[in-house]
């Protein structure tokens, strides 16, 4: 008998009066101490299938019309709440995407990890404060002692997901259904992390759900997967056979959506578009009754650059090593020390109005599309704002026009502008937001981390526009990101950046084939093969 | 104009909490109706024919003497002989009660205050005031200027919030300061210091009380400009070269209107209650006022004639009812994350 029997489960939502279903008939079977992946893209039903398994989903909102769902021969489809807590962090536990606010920030570590043992166990405080180091270091948290009274933002999103782990691990369930468990990290830290769940299914003998978008992982991870789209699994097999021989067009399409291809070689005798030399941001830390600046974080520390035109300088590095700050730097929307030349002007020591008339040439796109549009002004709003600032009104039929234009450009339908963003998804914000940035046809564009918020099939697409932007309009990009796949695909000379200094620069070719540093190597494998660097040169 | 869609799921969870969608009906009902209360109580009929010509006494005002009297005075319509001298050459039409809010009867049969009965519905008070007359009024001007001091509180608060929340730093460091200080004074001894200084009217009440009521919505609107001016699309506007009037205005401020408008229903009530108990404790309009605190102190005064504690308390708590209720589906409606099933 398998451990969880789910059969034909159909989940619906409640949505103005209608039931909208969100998985349609989904069946699979997972077995004691195997690895099972959930695959598909944001908006598939993987996350709901997941939920429903542990009867965690808005009721009566939600609704399963039929389907079963059996954990260790028990059904649990329509059992009361108070009867499912007993399965809930006890024969099945979870851990979930976002690290900082799965755990309550007003508790300590100690306190959120016993919370379970003292719940279900019944265990006296002194053998579960035992038990709670015990687990910590069996998820590898270093420095116990002190870490056990810290709060969750002491910690970095690493450590955070491995007190998850901890918590999940607690009650040593015969299930662990990780939804996206590294999605909201580092590259580096998503290796690590990865590495840490395998070694421990390893040692506990125990079954994951493994819910994800990134077939890496999967390859990396899984013995069996199932593929869904739309709320229906469209292909279930072992992961050899579905990396060998996909069946479905979907997983096909999947399995070609990594950001592939190379930059297009460019003429390299080509003026600078914007440089800069001995370029210093230090944020002060303040202690004490007067609020002395005691020290300062170096988040950019005496970095110098030059950003050929047409060019595309990639910046990569882990989270915390300056990289968006020194794009900020550059555009000026952060204060900052050294020179800053632009088209040929200095503009450090311009003053902010004067700023604004060359503020239509250098533009920035965001990392993620959900908090850089406004949620309250129609996608035509969003895109004049830039135009009516630099161009002034002008008349409402032409700026209409040249909204359509530039929506027509990034791939979206012109009608599209009198919609609001919430009525799009990830992949179609990040084009309205690069349309913003574009229509006042800027020379300079600073891309911060612009696909990492995005489905792995909607990165190459956006990936794709981008090159193809950049060869129509000779455009010149600063392409910050932690992940080198993008980097590579998009680069022609890369920048490594460890604690806001460069380590480590080049023509992107030579980097990525000869990497002169351990941490450029640690980078790479963690992006490359999913594989943990020894410990000490990236940050756990 | 067409609604979004937005606002129309905001339009229909409104009208799906029919609480709040039958108090705001009554109570925007109930203020109109009062809105016209000179048409509904008032000492002077609505329209006289006389000698075939038609008069307007409650617009405008006519000698005695238009009527064939002997006084250059505006007429009196309830003295009995200007009613004879109309109605014989022609009629005249009354509103529904006869009395404004500052007509005495004189022609009381048990001494002032007296109990209800078909002449005085609710009675009178103990000048020989109908009180239902004075209940209109007062209920226009407790709604009109508790509306009018929560529109101004709003204006002022929301911009000071703003402000504040947009630039932080010292800006807002120094403008807290300030707010605390202000907001440890004691606002209900500095009114009554206030009004004894000057001669309260409408609107230097309505100045006193907005000088203590407008820090309230500060906060909120402070937090939602805080949490939002590091947001990545006010970043982008930045980077776009937008003027800072322009993102608060655009960007930030309608994303702080929903938690502000949680307060306004809280703001509203402790406005009409504020002027309320100023008029209770007699410091509060200037006297002969139609005001329900007013009317409230009477009863206190005379429990020997109950109608007037009871008229003033029910209409208080039946107005305050309708106007939280109201406020609260409004509130309900523009949250987010409210179902409603």
């Amino acid at each position: 008998m398998a451990l969880v029997e789910v059969n034909d489960l159909w989940v619906t939502f409640k949505s103005d009066g209608k039931d909208v279903p969100a998985v349609k008939g989904a069946s699979f079977n997972i077995e004691k101490g195997e690895t099972l992946a959930l695959v598909g893209e944001s908006g598939s039903g993987k996350s709901v299938t997941a939920l429903s398994i542990l009867q965690l989903l808005p009721y009566p909102l939600a609704r399963h019309p039929e389907g079963s769902i059996k954990i260790d021969g028990t059904e649990v489809v329509g059992r009361p709440q108070k009867e499912m807590r007993k399965f809930r962090g006890n024969s099945v536990s979870m851990i979930f995407q976002e690290p900082m606010t799965s755990l309550n920030p007003l508790h300590t570590i100690e306190k959120q990890i016993n919370e379970t043992l003292l719940v279900h166990k019944g265990m006296s405080k002194k053998a579960a404060s035992a038990r709670v180091r015990e687990l910590l270091e069996l998820v590898g948290l270093d420095a116990i002692d002190e870490r056990l009274n810290a709060y969750p933002h002491q910690l970095s999103g690493g450590q955070r997901q491995r007190v998850m782990i901890a918590m999940a691990l607690a009650n040593e369930p015969e299930l662990l259904i990780a939804d996206e468990p590294t999605t909201a990290l580092d590259v580096t830290i998503q290796a690590q992390i990865l590495e840490l769940l395998a070694d421990l299914q390893k040692r506990l003998g125990m079954a994951i759900l493994l819910i994800t978008h990134d077939l890496g992982i999967v390859r990396k991870m899984a013995k069996n997967v199932c593929v869904m789209t739309d709320g229906e699994i469209v292909e279930a097999n072992t992961a050899e056979e579905i990396f060998l021989r996909p069946r479905h067009e979907y997983t096909r399409m999947l399995l070609d959506a990594e950001p592939k291809g190379l930059p297009i070689r460019k003429n390299a005798a080509v003026p600078d578009i914007t440089s800069c030399r001995n370029l210093k941001v230090y944020f002060p830390i303040k202690k004490g009754l007067l609020r002395r600046t005691v020290d300062h974080v170096r988040a950019v520390d005496d970095i110098t650059l030059h950003v050929k035109q047409g060019h595309t300088v990639g910046i990569v590095g882990e989270s915390g090593s300056g990289k968006s700050t020194l794009g900020f730097a550059l555009l000026r929307l952060i204060s900052s020390e050294g020179e800053i030349m632009f088209d040929g002007k200095a503009i450090q020591d311009k003053r902010w109005s004067e700023l604004r008339s060359l503020r239509s040439q250098m533009q920035i796109v965001f990392q993620d599309p959900y908090s850089s549009l406004s949620p309250r002004l129609s996608v035509g709003q969003i895109i004049e704002e830039g135009l009516i600032v630099h161009e002034g009104r002008g008349s409402r039929l032409e700026r209409r026009d040249r909204i359509s234009d530039v929506l027509k450009e990034v791939g979206i339908p012109p009608e599209a502008q009198d919609r609001y963003p919430h009525e799009f998804s990830g992949g179609q914000r990040q084009r309205i937001a690069i349309a913003r940035a574009l229509i006042l046809k800027p020379k300079f564009i600073v891309l911060d981390e612009p696909t990492s918020a995005l489905d792995m099939s909607v990165q190459a697409q956006i990936v794709n526009l981008l090159r193809d932007l950049q060869n129509r309009h000779n455009l010149t990009y600063l392409f910050i990101s932690h992940d080198l796949k993008v980097v590579r695909a998009m680069a022609d000379s890369v920048i490594v950046m460890q604690r806001g200094k460069i380590v480590e620069q080049g023509p992107a070719t030579e980097i990525f084939d000869n990497p002169a540093t351990d941490y450029t190597k640690a980078l790479m494998k963690a992006a490359f093969d999913l594989e943990a660097a020894t410990p000490g040169v990236v940050s756990s | 104009m067409a609604l979004s869609a937005i606002n129309r799921r905001r339009l229909n969870n409104f009208k799906a909490n029919r609480r709040g969608y039958w108090s705001m009906i009554f109570f925007v009902t109930l203020f109109i109706i009062s809105l016209f209360a000179e048409l509904i109580a008032n000492d002077k009929p609505l329209v006289v024919s006389f000698d075939d010509q038609l008069y307007f006494p409650f617009l405008i005002a006519y000698p005695e003497t238009a009527f064939g009297g002997d006084f250059e005075t505006e007429a009196d319509y309830r003295d009995p002989f200007v009613a004879d001298l109309i109605n014989e050459k022609g009629w005249q039409v009354w509103p529904l009660i006869r009395y404004s809010y500052t007509t005495i009867n004189y022609n009381l049969t048990s001494p002032a205050p007296s109990p209800p009965d078909a002449e005085n519905w609710l009675g009178t008070d103990d000048q020989g005031r109908d009180v239902l007359a004075r209940v209109i009024y007062g209920y226009r001007i407790s709604v009109a200027f508790g509306l009018i001091l929560t529109i101004l509180s709003s204006i002022i608060g929301v911009a000071a919030g703003a402000v504040q929340g947009y630039f932080g730093g010292w800006v807002d460091l120094i403008f807290q300061r300030l707010l605390e200080i202000w907001g440890g004074m004691p606002s209900l001894y500095i009114l009554i210091i206030l009004a004894a200084l000057i001669e309260p009217s409408f609107l230097i009440l309505l100045f006193l009380l907005l000088l203590f009521s407008w820090p309230s919505l500060v906060g909120v609107v402070r937090a939602e400009f805080l949490r939002s001016r590091n947001f990545d699309y006010v970043r982008a506007a930045r980077a776009l070269g937008v003027r800072d009037s322009v993102i608060m205005f655009k960007h930030l401020l309608p994303n702080s209107m929903v938690s502000a408008l949680t307060f306004l229903p809280f703001i509203l009530t402790g406005s009409i209650v504020s002027l309320t108990s100023l008029d209770f404790l007699g410091l509060g309009l200037p006297p002969g006022s139609p005001s329900l605190g007013e009317l409230l102190a009477q009863g206190k005064a005379n429990l020997q004639a109950p109608w007037l504690g009871i008229t003033a308390f029910l209409t208080l708590s039946i107005m305050l009812t309708l106007a939280f209720f109201m406020q609260e589906g409004i509130r309900d409606a523009f949250d987010p994350r409210k179902t409603f099933q």
